[in-house]
Protein backbone atom coordinates (compact mmCIF):
# COMPACT_ATOMS: atom_id res chain seq x y z
CA UNK A 1 0.00 0.00 0.00
CA UNK A 2 1.30 3.57 -0.91
CA UNK A 3 -0.33 6.62 0.24
CA UNK A 4 -0.34 8.97 -2.56
CA UNK A 5 -0.92 13.30 -1.20
CA UNK A 6 -2.86 15.58 -3.09
CA UNK A 7 -2.25 19.74 -3.30
CA UNK A 8 -4.43 22.05 -4.42
CA UNK A 9 -6.16 21.56 -7.75
CA UNK A 10 -5.44 18.03 -7.74
CA UNK A 11 -6.74 18.06 -4.13
CA UNK A 12 -9.86 19.89 -5.02
CA UNK A 13 -10.41 17.46 -8.40
CA UNK A 14 -10.24 14.63 -6.49
CA UNK A 15 -12.09 16.42 -3.29
CA UNK A 16 -9.77 14.20 -0.81
CA UNK A 17 -6.54 15.02 0.46
CA UNK A 18 -4.88 11.68 -0.52
CA UNK A 19 -5.88 8.25 -1.64
CA UNK A 20 -4.38 4.94 -0.61
CA UNK A 21 -2.88 2.30 -3.73
CA UNK A 22 -1.85 -1.11 -3.66
CA UNK A 23 0.33 -1.68 -6.25
CA UNK A 24 3.26 -1.15 -5.04
CA UNK A 25 6.11 -1.61 -6.01
CA UNK A 26 5.93 0.25 -8.77
CA UNK A 27 7.95 2.77 -10.75
CA UNK A 28 7.07 6.78 -11.26
CA UNK A 29 6.09 6.37 -14.69
CA UNK A 30 3.85 3.17 -13.95
CA UNK A 31 1.91 5.11 -11.05
CA UNK A 32 1.22 8.17 -13.38
CA UNK A 33 -0.21 5.69 -15.61
CA UNK A 34 -2.00 4.33 -13.43
CA UNK A 35 -3.50 7.58 -12.48
CA UNK A 36 -4.18 8.91 -15.56
CA UNK A 37 -6.24 5.63 -16.33
CA UNK A 38 -7.69 5.21 -12.61
CA UNK A 39 -9.06 8.87 -12.27
CA UNK A 40 -8.40 10.73 -15.94
CA UNK A 41 -5.17 12.95 -14.42
CA UNK A 42 -4.91 13.86 -18.43
CA UNK A 43 -2.29 16.55 -17.13
CA UNK A 44 -0.54 14.22 -14.97
CA UNK A 45 2.60 14.28 -17.28
CA UNK A 46 2.99 18.10 -16.23
CA UNK A 47 2.95 16.82 -12.65
CA UNK A 48 6.13 15.83 -10.29
CA UNK A 49 5.92 12.86 -8.14
CA UNK A 50 7.82 13.08 -4.96
CA UNK A 51 8.81 10.02 -2.80
CA UNK A 52 9.33 10.35 0.50
CA UNK A 53 9.45 14.26 0.16
CA UNK A 54 12.07 14.20 -2.45
CA UNK A 55 11.64 14.49 -6.01
CA UNK A 56 11.71 11.28 -8.16
CA UNK A 57 12.01 10.50 -11.84
CA UNK A 58 10.10 8.06 -13.62
CA UNK A 59 12.76 5.07 -13.61
CA UNK A 60 12.43 5.37 -9.34
CA UNK A 61 10.72 2.58 -7.89
CA UNK A 62 7.64 3.62 -5.12
CA UNK A 63 8.02 0.77 -2.49
CA UNK A 64 5.13 -0.63 -0.44
CA UNK A 65 4.69 2.12 2.46
CA UNK A 66 6.38 5.22 0.78
CA UNK A 67 4.26 8.36 0.89
CA UNK A 68 4.21 9.83 -2.57
CA UNK A 69 3.07 13.14 -3.24
CA UNK A 70 1.86 15.19 -6.62
CA UNK A 71 3.30 18.21 -7.16
CA UNK A 72 1.78 19.90 -10.13
CA UNK A 73 3.89 23.56 -11.02
CA UNK A 74 4.44 25.28 -8.30
CA UNK A 75 3.86 29.02 -7.81
CA UNK A 76 5.38 30.28 -4.53
CA UNK A 77 6.88 33.69 -3.26
CA UNK B 1 9.43 33.32 17.86
CA UNK B 2 10.10 30.59 15.52
CA UNK B 3 13.75 30.01 15.33
CA UNK B 4 14.05 27.71 12.69
CA UNK B 5 15.62 29.64 9.31
CA UNK B 6 13.44 27.96 7.15
CA UNK B 7 9.80 28.01 7.80
CA UNK B 8 6.18 27.49 6.64
CA UNK B 9 3.12 29.09 9.09
CA UNK B 10 0.03 30.12 8.59
CA UNK B 11 0.72 33.19 11.06
CA UNK B 12 1.17 36.69 9.99
CA UNK B 13 5.36 36.90 9.07
CA UNK B 14 7.59 39.74 11.54
CA UNK B 15 10.18 41.01 8.98
CA UNK B 16 11.89 41.97 12.37
CA UNK B 17 12.36 37.85 13.35
CA UNK B 18 13.24 36.09 10.23
CA UNK B 19 15.81 39.22 9.61
CA UNK B 20 17.05 39.41 13.49
CA UNK B 21 17.66 35.04 12.36
CA UNK B 22 20.44 36.29 10.52
CA UNK B 23 21.90 38.96 11.87
CA UNK B 24 25.58 38.12 13.49
CA UNK B 25 28.71 39.89 14.36
CA UNK B 26 30.98 38.99 10.94
CA UNK B 27 27.97 40.33 8.63
CA UNK B 28 28.30 43.70 7.86
CA UNK B 29 25.16 43.07 5.11
CA UNK B 30 21.43 41.95 5.83
CA UNK B 31 19.05 41.71 2.97
CA UNK B 32 15.57 41.25 2.80
CA UNK B 33 13.18 40.56 0.42
CA UNK B 34 9.77 40.90 1.20
CA UNK B 35 6.76 39.14 -1.24
CA UNK B 36 3.25 40.99 -1.10
CA UNK B 37 0.08 39.75 -1.93
CA UNK B 38 -0.89 41.98 -5.19
CA UNK B 39 -4.18 43.48 -6.11
CA UNK B 40 -3.64 43.78 -9.74
CA UNK B 41 -1.65 41.15 -12.44
CA UNK B 42 -2.96 41.94 -16.20
CA UNK B 43 -5.82 44.24 -15.41
CA UNK B 44 -7.17 41.09 -13.11
CA UNK B 45 -8.16 42.48 -9.60
CA UNK B 46 -7.27 39.86 -7.22
CA UNK B 47 -9.28 40.22 -4.03
CA UNK B 48 -7.06 37.69 -1.93
CA UNK B 49 -5.28 34.77 -2.23
CA UNK B 50 -4.90 31.17 -0.91
CA UNK B 51 -1.73 29.07 -0.25
CA UNK B 52 -1.22 25.79 -0.25
CA UNK B 53 1.90 23.67 0.73
CA UNK B 54 3.47 20.30 1.48
CA UNK B 55 4.80 21.41 4.35
CA UNK B 56 7.41 19.29 5.30
CA UNK B 57 8.82 18.66 1.52
CA UNK B 58 8.49 22.56 1.89
CA UNK B 59 10.24 23.41 4.66
CA UNK B 60 12.74 20.79 3.73
CA UNK B 61 13.09 22.39 0.18
CA UNK B 62 13.85 25.77 1.52
CA UNK B 63 16.34 24.38 3.41
CA UNK B 64 18.06 22.71 0.45
CA UNK B 65 17.77 26.69 -0.90
CA UNK B 66 20.10 27.83 2.37
CA UNK B 67 22.63 25.19 1.23
CA UNK B 68 22.69 26.04 -2.21
CA UNK B 69 23.58 29.26 -1.08
CA UNK B 70 26.44 28.50 1.35
CA UNK B 71 27.82 26.94 -1.76
CA UNK B 72 27.87 29.94 -3.84
CA UNK B 73 28.35 32.08 -1.19
CA UNK B 74 29.90 30.54 1.49
CA UNK B 75 29.73 33.12 4.09
CA UNK B 76 25.88 33.91 3.67
CA UNK B 77 23.39 33.15 6.59
CA UNK B 78 19.75 32.48 4.82
CA UNK B 79 16.12 32.63 6.84
CA UNK B 80 13.21 32.22 4.67
CA UNK B 81 9.89 31.86 5.93
CA UNK B 82 6.38 31.54 3.86
CA UNK B 83 3.04 32.20 4.84
CA UNK B 84 0.53 29.63 3.63
CA UNK B 85 -3.61 30.29 4.17
CA UNK B 86 -5.46 32.83 3.07
CA UNK B 87 -3.60 36.43 2.60
CA UNK B 88 -5.28 39.05 1.85
CA UNK B 89 -3.75 42.48 -0.77
CA UNK B 90 -0.52 43.72 0.84
CA UNK B 91 -0.17 40.79 3.24
CA UNK B 92 3.86 39.40 3.64
CA UNK B 93 3.53 36.20 1.61
CA UNK B 94 7.59 35.54 1.87
CA UNK B 95 10.41 36.86 3.67
CA UNK B 96 13.86 36.12 3.10
CA UNK B 97 16.76 37.56 4.90
CA UNK B 98 20.89 37.08 3.49
CA UNK B 99 23.26 38.09 5.83
CA UNK B 100 27.17 38.31 4.25
CA UNK B 101 29.66 40.35 5.24
CA UNK B 102 29.46 42.75 1.87
CA UNK B 103 26.51 44.13 0.46
CA UNK B 104 26.86 42.23 -3.48
CA UNK B 105 26.55 38.90 -2.12
CA UNK B 106 23.96 39.97 0.25
CA UNK B 107 21.92 40.59 -2.63
CA UNK B 108 22.71 38.33 -5.23
CA UNK B 109 22.18 35.44 -2.95
CA UNK B 110 18.88 36.94 -1.99
CA UNK B 111 17.47 37.13 -5.54
CA UNK B 112 18.81 33.52 -6.05
CA UNK B 113 16.82 32.65 -3.12
CA UNK B 114 13.51 33.86 -4.74
CA UNK B 115 14.01 32.87 -8.03
CA UNK B 116 14.60 28.95 -5.99
CA UNK B 117 11.18 28.97 -4.37
CA UNK B 118 9.49 29.65 -7.48
CA UNK B 119 11.08 26.70 -9.53
CA UNK B 120 11.53 23.39 -6.76
CA UNK B 121 9.33 24.55 -3.30
CA UNK B 122 6.03 23.10 -2.91
CA UNK B 123 3.83 25.62 -2.54
CA UNK B 124 0.94 26.30 -4.68
CA UNK B 125 -1.08 30.05 -4.94
CA UNK B 126 -4.80 30.36 -5.33
CA UNK B 127 -6.04 33.31 -6.72
CA UNK B 128 -9.58 35.05 -6.23
CA UNK B 129 -10.86 37.04 -8.41
CA UNK B 130 -14.49 38.70 -8.62
CA UNK B 131 -15.23 36.61 -11.44
CA UNK B 132 -13.99 33.50 -10.42
CA UNK B 133 -10.77 31.61 -9.04
CA UNK B 134 -7.93 29.19 -9.77
CA UNK B 135 -5.22 27.60 -8.82
CA UNK B 136 -1.80 28.76 -10.69
CA UNK B 137 1.46 27.55 -11.62
CA UNK B 138 -0.37 25.17 -14.29
CA UNK B 139 -2.07 28.11 -16.44
CA UNK B 140 -0.49 29.58 -19.58
CA UNK B 141 -1.25 33.05 -18.03
CA UNK B 142 1.08 32.85 -15.42
CA UNK B 143 2.94 29.36 -15.85
CA UNK B 144 6.19 29.27 -13.77
CA UNK B 145 7.77 26.36 -15.74
CA UNK B 146 7.49 26.87 -19.70
CA UNK B 147 7.69 22.87 -19.68
CA UNK B 148 5.24 22.11 -17.00
CA UNK B 149 7.56 20.95 -14.40
CA UNK B 150 11.25 22.10 -12.83
CA UNK B 151 13.79 21.26 -15.54
CA UNK B 152 15.97 18.23 -14.07
CA UNK B 153 19.10 20.51 -14.13
CA UNK B 154 16.98 22.58 -11.76
CA UNK B 155 16.15 19.93 -9.26
CA UNK B 156 19.86 18.48 -8.72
Amino acid sequence: MITVLLFAHLQEVLGKEKIEIDCAPLTVAELKQYLKESFGFEQISQVMIAINEEYGVDEDVIQPGDIVALIPPVSGG
Amino acid sequence: MDNNLFLITKAPLSIEEVTAKVVRREAGAVTTFIGTVRELTKGKRTLYLEYDAYVPMAEKQLSRIGEEIKEKWPDATTAISHRIGRLEISDIAVIIAVSTPHRKDAYQANEYAIERIKQIVPIWKKEHWENGEMWMGNQLETIEYPEGHPQKEELE
